[in-house]
């Protein structure tokens, strides 16, 4: 494993070495004591890079990336996934805003908590699905503006009553999968939205996810299954037809 | 019952006398306003828009389009418009949606600034036998530069220069995207940006892979629905634009419907055929100057550090707005004025929101001279560049370069009938449908968009030439060389101009 030590080195120069390292044709990279340095991972594209992150990374972590695998070993910060287009990217720990904005493919699994605004705007193409799994809580606008792909909360560790998401779920949904594990709370949920019980076909694909999660995390897949599921989709593909006149 | 209490806008009026029965009308509208009778043709007048393709078709100018002088009566105060959108949104609760700039009677401020010239105390230039340089380099400029020797003696420039977008005149072509507009437009526009020396931009709406054979004349932009946005994308043209807003509708987002959604567009935006394609009202991860930079830098990061342009809309505060860009690293700050065009907004929110181009750039030149920090981006003037004459006077308020959007538009048959939201142009500008946008010939019509920039290029040397100077970088926030007529006090104090006669 090749490794770079990134204490105080500035962001630039540490993605410079980062991108020079992979143009090297380094498979396994170890960026060891990282401290809130920008958009690691911005950009690449090789798909078979596993890059470990000793430290916590800054916003925009794996922005416009398309292909490598990110394990971050502590929290992350906002942004993760920015119009991502392949790879994953694994947090142990907590995350923060704003997390795959119009993310198109690839993966964004998260141990813990993640913030506000999580899957705006995230959409799928032809045979790719983006999906993001966070095991604890999320705050408000998870899913807002959805046009594709796959969103998934756990709620692993909240608080007994405590509502796991925020409000505003799903609002102005006009595509993909939301799947909120135990009830949802239809006056949290924005009007785009309908809430259904997920059928077979949709539990086959969710366990599927989890499964991956669940090795990836260390997590033992009962216990996440146990309880049962809801599926949000939007209620139309076009919220705002009959919006405009002419 | 009727259909409307809106009665039709115009009179489509056919000469039967004339008419040779040839049916040219009927095949050229795409709104279908004409149909066959039997033994005649039969006019739906309510939906014409006055594009006027059926009347340049008309082998015996048969045809009128007149304008329907009983739809209401005069009045000053509620005017057609007034009464109409009231109607419409009476009969459907919608929100009236209209194409391209303003048509409203705002004052222009272009119309009441007058350029000077030279007379006998110093002399013009003739263009035509001495050298005029229209040639513009976009980009952060050093504050300072400094040169070394070399061991043979020679200069070098020791400073390193930040990135430069090239352009041979100082002109660009407004972003209107795949969509908005149909693939051959955006190959005029291609092929006259690379033939010129200049640059097209390829809106929200990804880049086809037609185009790319013109990616050193593309500008490729990111907006908040992150359509066809990928590291692909980002590193195929000369530099990339984050949008915020546009002149014609600041604040708010953007709904291409589902229907206007074939698969060619589906495929280069990288989404479904047939989903709406909503660009959110602001990019949600953008709340704050910081928050902008971190964007700005994301893709110079994603690209190798290519020049970054941030389009606004320009609103009541644009100079301190542009003064956080310009420090938040931006290369290029592209205004785009009240009087901007569109392919779709509500007319409610094009005709009030926002202030004019001219204004703007005065105040934003202002603010970043006063704050030391004009150099460290270029400004692109942009909605209601309608001639040369605009173009040099903007420049003298301080643009860099100006962008055309409409005039080029017009080049490929556009009328300014202001129906493009409707998907049916039946010039084959603004619409996807296969059997309209075959009308459009992208080699053809390039050739006379090269024509009007060359057209142009000519006036705006010939502007120079009178001016006495010899390059346009020497008129370039140069107001001395403007006069107001018959602006107040207030109005050529924000514009640094001061009145004809002194």
């Amino acid at each position: 494993m090749y490794e770079i030590d990134a204490k105080g080195i500035y962001y630039r120069k540490l993605n410079e070495m980062l991108r020079e390292a992979v143009a090297r044709g380094e498979k396994e990279i170890l960026l060891k004591n990282v401290n809130g340095q920008y958009y690691i991972g911005d950009g690449i594209r090789q798909g078979d890079v596993k890059i470990t992150i000793d430290g916590v990374p800054g916003n925009d972590l794996a922005a416009f990336m398309d292909g490598p695998t990110i394990l971050v070993k502590d929290n992350a910060q906002d942004n993760i996934g920015n119009t991502m287009n392949a790879g994953k990217v694994v947090v142990e720990g907590h995350a923060g805003d704003v997390l795959g904005y119009g993310m198109r493919g690839g993966k964004l699994f998260v141990k813990g908590d993640v913030g506000y605004r999580i899957g705006i705007h995230m959409k799928g193409y032809k045979r790719q699905v983006p999906v993001i799994i966070a095991g604890g809580t999320a705050g408000d606008f998870f899913g807002e503006y959805m046009a594709g792909g796959i969103l998934v909360l756990l709620g692993l560790g909240a608080e007994n009553g405590k509502p796991i998401v925020g409000d505003y779920l799903g609002s102005g949904m006009h595509g993909g999968a939301i799947f909120v594990r135990g009830e949802v709370d239809e006056t949290r949920c924005g009007k785009e939205v309908g809430i259904m019980e997920p059928d077979e076909e949709d539990m086959k694909l969710l366990k599927s996810y989890l499964k991956e999660y669940c090795e990836d995390l260390g997590l033992d897949l009962e216990e996440v299954m146990k309880r049962p599921f809801k599926k949000l989709i939007p209620v139309s593909l076009r919220p705002y037809g009959n919006l405009y006149c002419y | 019952m009727f259909n409307s209490l809106a009665p039709p806008e115009y009179l489509a009026t056919i000469d039967t006398d004339k008419c040779i029965r040839c049916k040219r009308c009927i095949q050229n509208c795409g709104w279908s306003t004409y149909s066959w009778g039997g033994d005649r043709v039969l006019i739906e007048t309510t939906k014409c828009v006055k594009c006027l393709r059926c009347y340049h078709y008309c082998p015996v100018e048969a045809i009128d389009i007149l304008d329907n002088a009983t739809r209401f009566k005069s009045n000053a105060n509620w005017s057609y418009m007034n009464i109409r959108n009231i109607k419409r949104q009476a009969e459907t609760g919608g929100m009236p949606i209209t194409g391209m700039g303003s048509d409203l009677p705002y004052p222009v401020l272009f119309d009441h600034l007058l350029l000077d010239a030279c007379q006998v105390t110093n002399p013009s230039i003739d263009p035509l036998r001495e050298p005029m340089e229209l040639r513009t380099y976009l980009g952060k400029k050093p504050s300072k530069l400094e040169v070394e020797k070399t061991p043979d003696g020679k200069l070098k420039l020791k400073t390193e220069m930040p990135p430069q977008l090239k352009l041979e005149l100082p002109f660009t072509f407004s972003p209107m995207s795949f969509g908005s507009i149909s693939l051959n437009a955006q190959k005029v526009l291609a092929m006259a940006a690379k033939e010129c020396g200049i640059v097209m931009n390829t809106g929200e709406g990804g880049l086809h892979e037609d185009l790319l054979p013109y990616k050193d004349h593309i500008m490729v932009q990111v907006a908040s629905g992150r359509f066809g946005v990928n590291p692909d994308y980002l590193n195929a043209g000369v530099a990339c634009e984050i949008k915020i807003g546009q002149g014609a509708k600041p604040g708010i987002g953007g709904h291409l419907p589902g229907e206007k959604i074939p698969l060619q567009v589906a495929k280069t935006r990288m989404i479904p055929v047939g989903t709406d394609a909503l660009s959110p009202a602001p990019q949600h991860d953008i709340y704050s100057i910081e928050d902008l930079r971190q964007l700005i830098y994301a893709i110079k990061e994603a690209t190798n550090y290519k020049p970054v342009s941030i389009k606004i809309a320009t609103v009541h505060n644009v100079a301190p707005i542009v003064s956080g860009i310009v420090r938040a690293g931006a290369d290029i700050v592209y205004l785009d004025g009240f009087r901007g065009g569109t392919g779709a907004a509500p007319n409610i929110i094009r005709d009030h929101l926002g202030i004019p181009i001219e204004h703007a750039l005065a105040a934003v030149d202002d603010r970043l001279r006063q704050e030391g920090i004009r150099n460290e981006a270029s400004i692109i003037a942009a909605g209601g560049i309608r001639s040369s004459a605009d173009a040099a006077k903007a420049i003298a308020l301080g643009a860099d370069a100006v962008a055309m959007g409409t005039a080029a538009l017009v080049t490929m048959g556009c009328t300014v009938c202001g129906k493009c939201y409707t998907g049916n142009c039946s010039w084959g500008i603004t619409t996807q449908r296969p059997e309209l946008t075959v009308r459009l010939d992208p080699e053809i019509f390039a050739e006379r968009l090269i024509n009007l920039i060359r057209a142009w290029s000519h006036e705006l040397q010939e502007i120079l030439g009178a001016l006495g100077v010899n390059a346009i970088e020497s008129l370039r926030g140069s107001r001395e060389r403007l006069r107001g007529v018959g602006l107040d006090e207030q109005t050529l104090d924000i514009l640094g101009v001061k009145p004809a006669g002194r």
